[in-house]
């Protein structure tokens, strides 16, 4: 049953005085993560926007138990916990009833491209660990790099617009998908979150946080300074991404694919490009390239869950 | 005030007595700012879950308005609130404007 | 807590060093293992993980997917309250090298077993000290044994050495890779009950615990990082001291002490040669034959690498001549030799005018005979005599030019 946005609780364990940018996606999700572990949780972070913004010594944001160590990874040190506290348990050093929830959390370049072997290793042994990434599609903490997970077409400092670049030639089709990986190693759940859907967010961290097992939650996280959009628009542009298609909300559970918000009827591409900067160079092919790659990618999944849930585009 | 030394400071740059960024107020970043017109608001609980800082402040401060009887308010916490404006974006009731943080001269 | 007399009944197991490694993690009762292999170290994990399997050993064994990895999951084990190892050689060690740093710079107690194979490039998996020397400058204590016992020991040292609040810096033991790892010595086992007496584990005030969170692992920028990387220069004077006192301790379980440099057949020589780890044995028996040649020479055996122990220049300053036997190459460096910058360093700081002698021998394993150490104790013999000159660059013993 769908959790109603009364349902978030009140107390923050993310709190307020960090340097994240005014507007910041990621900020939004990591306040609601700490929400969701409440007094239980123990963090392994990777390098990054939120690493570096949230612990500014002798500055911490995190009302949770939280661990830095190096860029990729968060999802090793994750693993060297929750071994800890399963034989510390067993040992009886640690209460064994005690309610402890590990997560690590990084940013896209720490999972997509740095952190990738860390992560498959997590995720090959079985840990109990929820794995959040939150995507904002370049290596924005150190300037709007490319990342692994840049889309198609976007302008960063890496990727810059010229005669010989004019849109994509560096990158083929389609970035990696974290569903398929996910489903590669047999996890028992995977799903994508967006902050304009707060509650499904918020449930789905919630849910995860009860499964055993490696659990693997891929996060939107609209960035203002990289993706060349106004600060607050921030949870419109994260609408239109799923109105487009371009981001399902989906679940992946026990073998089985759900799409969590369902679009029957699609907004063109277009709509979601024309408010970004980083995409105001792509001319009407590109766009029609990209709208492309969107449909394939909807059909691909339309037929993975056996329905239309992500419907035709409506101009 | 001098800062603490070798001999003060926690081993290994660890933070023993969180959340220390509290100390940081960023309300100084704005330059526009939201303002909340009580009476329009709903109390719908979007701004205060949109906001990536946390400065919307949730309080069980009883309101009436619009012949509603509510039991809560939000107010803004300016020591904090960086002025990006998601909450008057995605108000649905625009119960919330953004306004200069400085006068124009 | 009762002090323990020396077993009336002595337990002494044939062992190569790997397993005497492995036996030592299981008595100090390790928590959680976390290692990649790589030979020569793979005995190590293997050994571990039959005593896992059995049950010898509770703990967790994580198959991690490279030694950055390995490290990491031991920060994250450590940070949690967890006693934790792991061990690796060569490239394993060059590849956890950012992790090193920051497991020292986050003051993470754990122990890591190093056992030293040559650095890539040729890929050589035979001994030399490439990469202990390499990794001595990343802010771990170093511990070089020269035999199986003294491998089994240091790991129930580190451990203790370690954890101390006074200390709170990781341990890295070295022992050489096959001339120690696979080689089959007498080890005394200590009683596993008696050796959890002497590594007792202590709830550490801060930890990775929802009860007390902390964040660990902060940005600290130009108004903050001086001050942590001084309290890391502390830390590591005061562990000298801390295993001084820990090796007493030791001693009063166990019988057995070693101190930081040791001097051999130092009361009546013309000239001291430093060594360290398994060759010291090579070295010790060229100059026993030496001796009974009519040639002097003493031997200098260095056990604590880093801190670098303050009594080396003390001891090294009475004599004119000293020579280095270094089985590694620090290359483009003041004098070829890591352990020579170190002592020549600190002897000149003491305002001594000794002269030093550069052997570098055994590079990437090749074997180190009698004769080899015999042509060393010679020949610096010779230079203490001034028959000879001492060498401006360093000599390479054994190399076919």
């Amino acid at each position: 049953m769908p959790i109603r946005i009364w349902d978030i609780p009140r107390e923050e364990y993310f709190v307020s005085g960090h340097r994240l940018c005014p507007g910041c996606g990621a900020g939004i999700i990591m306040r609601h993560l700490a929400k969701a572990l409440g007094g239980k949780g123990i963090i392994a972070h990777a390098t990054g926007c939120v690493e570096v913004s949230t612990t500014y010594y002798p500055e911490t944001s995190w009302r949770i138990p939280w661990i830095h160590v190096a860029f990729e990874n968060a999802a090793a040190v994750a693993s060297g916990i929750e071994a800890a506290y399963k034989v510390l348990k067993r040992k009886g050093i640690v209460d064994p009833n005690k309610d402890v929830k590990i997560v690590a959390v990084a940013g896209d370049g720490g999972t997509f491209d740095i952190g990738f072997q860390a992560l498959s290793g997590m995720l090959e042994r079985g840990h109990d660990v929820l794995y959040l990434v939150y995507d904002n599609e370049a290596y924005m903490n150190t300037g709007i790099q490319r990342s692994g997970s840049t889309p198609f077409g976007a302008w960063t400092t890496t990727t810059p617009v010229g005669d010989v670049w004019r849109y994509g030639e560096w990158r083929p089709k389609t970035r990696k998908d974290l569903l398929f990986i996910a489903m590669a190693h047999n996890i028992p759940y995977y799903a994508t979150v967006n902050p304009a859907y707060i509650t499904d967010l918020y449930e789905k961290i919630s849910k995860a946080l009860t499964i055993k097992g490696p659990k693997l939650i891929h996060a939107f996280s609209p960035c203002p300074p990289g993706w060349r959009i106004n600060d607050d628009d921030t949870i419109r542009v994260s609408r239109l991404a799923v109105q487009t298609g371009v981001w399902i909300n989906l679940e992946y559970e026990n073998g089985v694919v759900r799409v969590t918000t369902p679009v029957p009827r699609r907004r063109p591409v277009e709509e979601y490009l024309k408010i970004q900067g980083r995409f105001r160079h792509l001319d009407k092919e590109a766009i029609e390239k990209i709208q492309a790659m969107v449909d394939e990618y909807v059909a691909k999944i339309n037929k993975l869950v056996g329905k239309e849930v992500i419907g035709p585009v409506e101009r | 005030m001098k800062k603490p030394g070798v001999k003060d400071l926690y081993i290994g740059a660890v933070i023993i007595n969180p959340p220390t960024s509290l100390t940081n107020k960023t309300g100084s970043w704005r330059v526009i700012r939201p303002v909340i017109d009580q009476d329009r608001c709903i109390r719908c609980r979007i701004c205060w879950a949109y906001c990536p800082d946390a400065a919307i402040l949730e309080l069980d401060q009883p309101y009436e308005a619009g012949g509603k009887k509510y039991s809560i308010t939000y107010v803004v916490n300016y020591d904090y609130c960086k002025g990006c404006g998601i909450c008057a974006a995605e108000c649905p009731v625009k119960a919330i404007k953004m306004i200069p943080e400085v006068e124009k001269l | 807590m009762s002090m323990n007399k020396v077993l009336e009944k002595k337990l002494l197991e044939p062992l190569s060093g790997n397993h005497a490694v492995a036996y030592a993690v299981r008595d100090c009762d390790v928590d959680v293992i976390s290692a990649y292999p790589i030979t020569p170290q793979t005995t190590i994990v293997e050994k571990l993980a039959e005593f896992v399997a059995s049950g010898e050993l509770d703990a967790e064994f994580l198959h991690v997917e490279s030694e950055h990895s390995a490290l990491s999951a031991a920060i994250g084990a450590a940070a949690s309250g967890a006693r934790a190892f792991t061990a690796t050689s060569s490239q394993g060690l060059a590849l956890m090298y950012e992790v090193l740093f920051i497991a020292s710079g986050m003051r993470i107690p754990m122990v890591m077993a190093l056992v030293t194979r040559a650095l890539s490039a040729p890929i050589n998996i035979w001994n030399d000290h490439s990469d202990l020397m390499a990794s001595q400058d990343t802010g771990w204590i170093q511990l070089v044994s020269t035999n199986n016992q003294e491998a089994y020991d240091f790991i129930i040292i580190g451990y203790k050495l370690s954890e101390r609040e006074d200390v709170m810096l990781p341990v890295m033991v070295a022992l050489d890779g096959y001339i120690q790892s696979h080689t089959i010595e007498p080890v005394q086992l200590e009683d596993p009950e008696i050796v959890r007496k002497f590594v007792p584990k202590k709830k550490r005030p801060v930890t990775l615990d929802p009860e007390k969170p902390v964040s660990f692992g902060t940005l600290g920028d130009p108004d903050w990082y001086y001050e942590f990387k001084i309290q890391q220069v502390e830390a590591l004077e005061r562990a000298y001291q801390a295993y001084k006192e820990v090796s007493s301790e030791f001693s009063q379980y166990f019988g057995r002490s070693y101190e930081p440099f040791q001097i051999l057949y130092g009361e009546d020589s013309d000239a001291i040669l430093v060594v360290l780890g398994a060759h010291t044995g090579t070295f010790l028996k060229a100059v026993e034959m030496a001796r009974r040649e009519g040639m002097k020479i003493g031997l200098g055996v260095i056990r604590m690498l880093r801190p670098f122990p303050p009594e080396v220049s003390k001891y090294l300053s009475q004599y004119s001549f000293i020579g280095v036997a270094d089985k590694a190459i620090n290359f483009g460096s003041a004098s070829g030799s890591y352990l020579t910058n170190d002592i020549a360093t600190s002897l000149y700081l003491e305002g001594a005018s000794s002269r030093i002698t550069t052997y570098i021998y055994g590079i990437g394993g090749r074997p180190v005979k009698i004769e080899d150490a015999l042509y060393v104790v010679r020949h610096l013999w010779r230079i203490s005599k001034r028959l000879e000159e001492v060498p401006k660059k360093p000599v390479f013993v054994g190399v076919r030019y």
